[in-house]
């Protein structure tokens, strides 16, 4: 679905990702876990093209999106709910859904979406700065959704959110995954999300995958371990 | 009567300060070729008066309001080619962009000078607008002021609709938000720009459409017009439309009815002092803005 070859990344003269290969197979979830600083956030960027990518190669099914606009890979299918959820504070809730669609909006993609977070249909008229953060996650995993992605990237989702809400949101990935048939990247430092929503996991340490193991063989000690300091 | 005057004042400057506002607001950039793209508004109404008034006569009387949608093209396609070939490459640049859209300026009225000639031309109007209602003896409200002030007012709403109802309007909402944001949400900033940059320019000319009912057009009247755009601009601020309003409102009544008093310029003298005074209390405008940063 996604494969990722010999991609390097950085800001000015430092290099943050060193030439990472990695592959995403069809309806696969794959969390990236790794500390603070590890460069999680700057391998996603350059996945949407927010960062430009300094070597290497991005092939979504057989396109190359590596030398395109972030715009630009979105229409090819890759969708991208960031750190910080970052949704627009000043526009409503479906205003904010709207950014992410390309042309009319069928009731049916609403119906869906808000079967998915019903809270967002009950919130679908206030501003998206006065939701909670847990409705603001909810919200940008709309936003992306509502664009059809082949596959769906997230930057820590858990952070900053409320027990109760990430538990919605790993539900909330699995169903997604299995009623569209997408392929899922997360990046995560919580391990028990991680064993609730993944079928594989890479281990990221300074811009390198140091780990993989499939759900089956995943240990979350071990991968507690590999995060731990 | 003083104040009608001011209506119709007010209606070119308001129409001229939504143009550079939207633009400004959105983009972050100060357009000083703005006043030019009113002009060229106002000789689009003239050729088109002339065109029509050797050729199809029959139309006359009606080619006013359809001439008003030609200068709204017009000056929005040439903006959208600016922006092509000049501002696109400048974003991020704001002295660069300021040196451009003063040299795009001086181009535009030269080629206003070469092709109009450097005397002034009026377009023959519609008998209609012409003439005046009066309800009263005293009281006299010229057609053209009518007009001009309802075809702002429509453009106005018009404009707000399009902010808020459209899809492009979303999109231009979202992008002055956050840029980086509305590109990884999969929405085109580059064309929005463009698209902002055109709107703007195009509100620029339906102002000079409006102008050609209270003035004479040469190749410099859309100069002597963008100082106090952006005073209305400045004093407004750039985030509300009703701060654009009321800070265009009030400039135009001002200067119309100190000019009364005062004469010439010593109106536009005191106007500017109150301004001077204002901005010293609130830096940012009448009403708080926002910019991209
Ligand atoms: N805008 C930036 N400019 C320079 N260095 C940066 C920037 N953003 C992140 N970095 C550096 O890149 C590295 C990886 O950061 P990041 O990708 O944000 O990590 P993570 O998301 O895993 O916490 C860190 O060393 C960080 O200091
Ligand atoms: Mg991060």
């Amino acid at each position: 679905m996604l494969t990722v070859s010999n991609l390097t990344v950085g800001y000015g003269q430092s290099r943050v990702i060193h030439e990472m290969n990695f592959s995403l197979r069809a309806e696969e979830i794959l969390a990236i876990m790794g500390r603070n600083g590890m460069g999680k956030t700057t391998l996603l960027k350059s996945l949407i093209g927010i960062l430009p990518s300094r070597q290497g190669s991005i092939l979504l099914g057989d396109k190359e999106i590596s030398g395109l606009a972030s715009h630009e890979r979105v229409r090819s299918g890759i969708a991208f709910v960031p750190q910080g959820r970052m949704i627009f504070p000043a526009l409503t809730v479906s205003e904010n859904i709207l950014t992410g669609a390309r042309g009319p909006v069928e009731k049916s993609a609403w119906d869906e979406i808000y079967a998915l977070f019903p809270i967002l249909h009950e919130m679908r008229k206030r501003k998206g700065g006065n939701l909670s953060g847990g409705q603001q996650q909810q919200l940008a995993i709309a936003r992306a959704l509502i664009s059809n992605p082949k596959v769906l990237v997230l930057d820590e989702p858990t952070e900053g959110i409320q027990p109760s809400i990430i538990k919605d949101i790993a539900r909330a990935l699995r169903q997604i995954r299995s009623a569209r048939k997408i392929a899922i990247i997360v990046t995560e430092q919580v391990v028990s999300f991680m064993m609730d929503v993944c079928d594989r996991a890479l281990v990221i340490e300074r811009g390198r995958f140091v780990h993989e193991a499939p759900r089956e063989g995943l240990s979350a000690d071990q991968v507690r371990s590999l995060l731990a300091v | 009567m003083q104040s009608f005057a001011g209506f119709s004042l007010f209606s070119v400057l308001l129409l001229m300060a939504l143009g550079l506002a939207i633009i400004f607001g959105q983009m972050g950039v100060v357009n000083l070729a703005h006043g030019e793209f009113m002009a060229l508004g106002a000789y689009t109404v003239y050729l088109s008066s002339t065109v029509v008034h050797t050729y199809l006569p029959a139309l006359a009387p009606y080619y006013f309001v359809i001439a008003i949608v030609i200068a709204f093209l017009v000056a929005g396609l040439t903006g959208w080619l600016v922006e092509w070939s000049l501002i696109r490459f400048l974003y991020k640049r704001p002295l660069d962009t300021l040196l451009a859209t003063w040299g795009l300026s001086l181009i535009m009225q030269q080629s206003f000078r070469s092709i109009f000639g450097a005397r002034e031309v009026t377009p023959t109007l519609p008998e209609w607008l012409m003439g005046s209602f009066k309800p009263s003896e005293s009281i006299d409200i010229p057609i053209n002021g009518v007009f001009v002030m309802g075809l702002t007012l429509a453009l106005t709403l018009g404009i707000w609709l399009f902010m808020y109802r459209s899809r492009i309007g979303l999109q231009m909402r979202a992008t002055v938000q956050n840029r980086v944001m509305s590109g990884a949400a999969g929405i085109n900033t580059r064309l929005v720009d463009r698209f902002t940059f055109s709107l703007g320019c195009g509100i620029a000319g339906v102002a000079g459409a409006a102008f050609t009912t209270i003035g004479s057009t040469g190749p410099d009247s859309g100069s002597r017009y963008i100082v106090d755009t952006f005073l209305v601009v400045v004093f407004g601020g750039t985030a509300s439309l009703m701060g654009t309003i009321a800070s265009a409102f009030g400039i135009a009544q001002g200067q119309s009815i100190l000019e009364f008093f005062l004469k010439g310029t010593m109106g536009k003298v005191a106007v500017l002092m109150v301004i001077v005074l204002v901005l010293m209390i609130r830096p940012q405008g009448l009403f708080a803005s926002k910019i991209r940063s």
